[in-house]
């Protein structure tokens, strides 16, 4: 039983991220707008300071097994934290040239990282809950954020009483589980489930499972995925695509794997029909698509079935899988954010697929990165997206699962069409009209063209560096 | 007759499902649904206390007093968005949420 120094020693970033929120919402008040720039400068360091001290922190439980730092939570923070990092950077110009530049934009990212260290890092279903809502209702205004769009504020509405029945439902789920297992702690449910899984139990797991998949955008319960995607503002949705799905990826990965190891036989079939519905829709549904965030959208719902099948081989393999699949992923979402949000027509954002033919001529760079990404995204080899796509499918077979990663590779073949759509609108199609794409924000493009240049060819060694890592917190697991 | 551990799961789950179908039929009104989510929040917080009884432990309890919290805080950000979503569109009708197609 560790004492409360080593307790807060193991949650300092948490600690750090919680303390530093306030201090900065204390800055933004005093100062007022103006502050924007530098509370976002501010929050950005603060990110990066959280990463580092949660990186560098030591293994532990604490706060009676609530609270789990091990590698795996480890390994989560530092992608939510960052991810989340340049997602403030890329908010900051946008908002100014939108005026809609407030301090609270990085404020409420950095509550929302808070909730989303704590989803990574819980033990119990107490943690869980709290971390899920801490996140969820940052969330919740940041889809509304842009308050004078009709879109924007129908968003957060449809995001809001989604996301809260489904934070119904999982916490249902939980207080069966709790019911029937006798106790909050993973472990505990983890021994009890090992002698025997009743209905009760098995009842509350999927009542978990459905509000978890709600939370990653999974098919059948993506339908706000679509809509959310479509009416937020554009920076809030590359936060949207990134730091939260990681974060409840890992939660989903510590709650099956860690409070219900011995009931993998009835846990990875729900997900495996999740996996399997989450392909279809998500390659089928973004044929039709004619915005870009809806056309992401789907792109997304379908890789969070190729995550979500890492999870169900239920190995230790599949794990460091979703742990590498989500994080090349998440440089690619970035990389095809920044490049969205630094192309704007007379100063009106390119909104729809269309508008992106003829690129190759004004912004021959950022096609280039942009054929990158989606060649990345579509899993083509050597690009980045393969590779996670690669170690996936690999651990899916293993663990007996072959048919759904067939199936899995059919669905990639199905939405590899249209990305391979944008590819050619952009090279070979005549521009709509004359118009020049405006001059674009320094920090958008790089970004942009850095993650593209992760994507293909520094993924090779990067590749290097992040195998060992996701190896270390896949093994690590639960021993905190 | 005692009142057992089975009525009070039975009320729960009987709320619980008003609640959800409070949320998918009503065509109505937004603040309707805020209601049918403060009623799904409130039958699991009778799950939890009675579970707490139940089983002698207090965690269920606990939890009960997180979720109220949650519950509080999370109707104040719906009727934040509800009230941005009034200003832009002049309705709170369910229907109304629709530019977005789906």
């Amino acid at each position: 039983m560790p004492d409360l120094s080593s307790a807060l020693h193991l949650a300092a970033s948490e600690l750090t991220l919680a303390v530093g929120a306030l201090v900065l919402l204390m800055v933004g008040a005093f100062i007022g707008d103006k502050s924007a720039r530098l509370v976002s400068i501010l929050s950005v360091l603060l990110l990066i300071a959280a990463a580092v001290i949660a990186f560098m922190g030591p293994w532990g439980v604490a706060f009676n097994g609530a609270y789990v730092a091990d590698p795996l939570a480890i390994y989560g923070k530092s992608v939510i934290y960052l991810s989340a990092a340049v997602a403030i950077v890329l908010g900051d110009g946008w908002m100014k040239r939108t005026h809609i530049a407030k301090f609270e934009y990085p404020v409420l990212i950095v509550l929302a990282s808070v909730g989303m260290g704590m989803m990574a890092s819980s033990g119990d279903l107490i943690s869980m809950y709290v971390g899920i809502e801490l996140h969820s209702l940052a969330l919740y205004v940041l889809a509304a954020f842009h308050r004078d769009d009709v879109k924007a504020s129908e968003a957060g509405l449809k995001y809001f009483v989604l996301g809260a029945l489904s934070s119904g439902l999982l916490l249902y789920g939980s207080s069966l589980i709790y019911g029937f297992a006798g106790s909050m702690r993973f472990e505990d449910i983890a021994a009890f489930a090992q002698n025997n899984p009743g209905p009760g139990l098995v009842f509350g797991l999927v009542f978990l499972i459905c509000g978890l998949a709600f939370k990653v955008s999974a098919a059948p319960f993506h339908m706000w995925t679509p809509d959310v995607y479509e009416g937020a503002p554009t920076p809030v949705v590359a936060l949207f695509a990134t730091a939260p799905k990681v974060a409840a990826m890992v939660l989903i990965a510590r709650a099956l794997e860690g409070g219900f190891s011995e009931a993998h036989a009835q846990w990875s079939q729900v997900l495996v029909a999740i996996s399997l519905l989450s392909f279809v829709v998500g390659a089928f549904g973004g044929l039709a698509q004619k915005d870009i965030q809806r056309l992401l959208a789907y792109s997304s719902i379908a890789n969070i079935g190729y995550a979500l099948l890492g999870i169900a081989a239920g190995t230790s393999e599949g794990l460091q899988a979703m742990l590498m699949f989500m994080t090349l992923y998440v440089i690619d979402q970035l990389g095809f954010f920044a490049i969205l949000l630094s192309l704007s027509k007379s100063g009106r954002p390119i909104r729809r697929i269309a508008d992106l033919a003829g690129l190759k001529k004004d912004r021959p760079v950022t096609a280039v990165a942009l054929t990158i990404l989606s060649l990345s995204v579509l899993g083509m080899p050597p690009f980045s997206g393969f590779w996670g796509k690669y170690y996936v499918f690999g651990a899916a077979a293993d663990a007996g699962l072959w048919p759904v990663a067939a199936a899995g590779l059919v669905a990639s073949v199905v939405a590899a069409f249209y990305y391979l759509r944008i590819i050619k609108l952009m090279w070979f199609d005549a521009p709509l009209d004359e118009i020049a794409t405006d001059k674009a924000s320094p920090e958008t493009s790089l970004i942009g063209w850095a993650c593209a240049a992760f994507a293909f060819p520094l993924v090779i060694v990067g590749l290097t560096w992040l195998e060992p890592l996701t190896k270390v917190a896949s093994a690590g697991f639960g021993n905190g | 007759m005692d009142i057992g551990l089975i009525h009070y799961l039975s009320v729960a789950a009987i709320l619980f499902t008003i609640g959800v179908f409070g949320i998918f039929v009503n065509r109505k009104n937004v603040i309707i649904i805020l209601m049918s989510i403060e009623l799904i929040l409130l039958a699991v917080n009778i799950n939890f206390v009675a579970f707490s009884t139940y089983l002698n432990d207090i965690s269920g309890q606990i939890m009960a007093m997180f979720v109220l919290t949650v519950a509080a805080a999370e109707a104040a950000v719906g009727l934040a968005i509800l009230v941005t979503f009034f200003r832009n569109r002049g309705d709170i009708a369910v229907d109304d949420a629709s530019v977005m197609k789906g």
